[in-house]
């Protein structure tokens, strides 16, 4: 039997919802079915993550034609773009479970937002660096203070600034708050992310991909392109339940240790 | 193939980046359990 699947549920010491939404939020608020469902997850999302973001990066780096203005340059595009797709996909996933936290004391809420933190950060990274090592030979520079690079930077620092307050406070519920409010303020960083290329006049070229529009690319790229951005996002989903997962059992580890320290 | 340095570089560091990150999940997860097992054998069988 699983571990998880033995974890009592915990006590019902949060705050009735008041709303329907709320209800029904609570239904997956219970660690013990969080963990089940996790655990059957797990591998289907590990497995999809791995396969499509192997097949894409694979197709990106060895099929897709070189661009004739940039040359092989636009293979970064493959890692680049998805990056910073889920840069901002997961801040928006921050925000709502911030959302969650605030409104309703979701019990799983503040650690999906602890947990989802890192992984934001690392693929805003991955998305900063891969968009400096395709801006150096197309560009000339390494770093430009475009609007586009600006503001992506700005996303950066806000998920480190969550990181860093969520670990601020002896008492992890006012951590949970501070990054919660943190993490909502922040979020008006990602419309201007998305429209920061139509406001002003950028370096960063405009959306290639809208949901209005007909893509602007090829189609020998565009394919491989949605490939990676699946692989990573199911990669991404892969990394933060693994991680709450294992952030629910060491809460429940604390609480045990806990409960035999006050009854020692 | 050109700027091969700039695409090998985005490329091993998504690498990295991928490894690092799925690598420390697992071990942390299968820490985690063990650890709770050794405190409650009930929950970590």
């Amino acid at each position: 039997m699983e571990a998880s699947s033995t974890l009592a549920p915990t006590p019902a010491t949060t705050l009735v919802p008041p709303t329907a939404g709320g209800r029904s939020l609570h239904r997956f608020a219970n660690p013990g079915r969080f963990l089940r469902i996790a655990a059957r997850a797990q591998p289907w999302l590990t497995g999809v993550a791995l396969a499509a973001s192997l097949v894409g990066l694979g197709w990106g780096l060895f099929w897709a034609p070189a661009d004739w203005q940039q040359g092989d340059a636009v293979r970064i595009m493959f890692v680049h773009v998805p990056a910073a797709w889920l840069a901002s996909f997961g801040y928006l996933a921050l925000a709502a479970c911030s959302v969650a936290s605030l409104i309703w004391r979701h019990p799983l809420a503040d650690l999906a937002a602890a947990e989802i933190g890192p992984v934001g950060a690392g693929f805003t990274a991955l998305c900063l660096v891969t968009g400096s090592l395709w801006g150096k030979p197309m560009w000339g520079a390494w770093w430009v203070w475009d609007a586009r690079l600006t503001s992506v930077l700005v996303l950066f620092f806000l998920y480190l600034g969550h990181i860093a307050l969520v670990r601020a406070f002896d008492d992890p519920v006012r951590g949970y708050r501070a990054g919660a409010i943190l993490a909502l303020v922040g979020a008006v960083n990602v419309p201007i992310i998305k429209f920061s290329v139509d406001w002003w006049n950028t370096l960063h070229q405009p959306a290639s991909i809208t949901l209005t529009g007909a893509p602007t690319m090829a189609a020998a790229m565009l394919w491989p392109l949605l490939m990676v951005a699946i692989g990573f996002q199911f990669a991404f989903l892969a990394l933060v339940v693994a991680r709450l997962r294992a952030a629910v059992i060491e809460r429940r580890m604390r609480g045990l240790l806990m409960a035999r320290a006050a009854g020692a | 193939m050109t700027h091969l340095p700039y695409i090998a570089g985005a490329y091993g560091l998504t690498l990295v980046l991928a490894v690092g990150f799925g690598l420390s999940a697992a071990i942390r997860l299968s820490r985690a359990r063990k650890r709770l097992a050794a405190i409650d054998p009930r929950a970590g069988r």
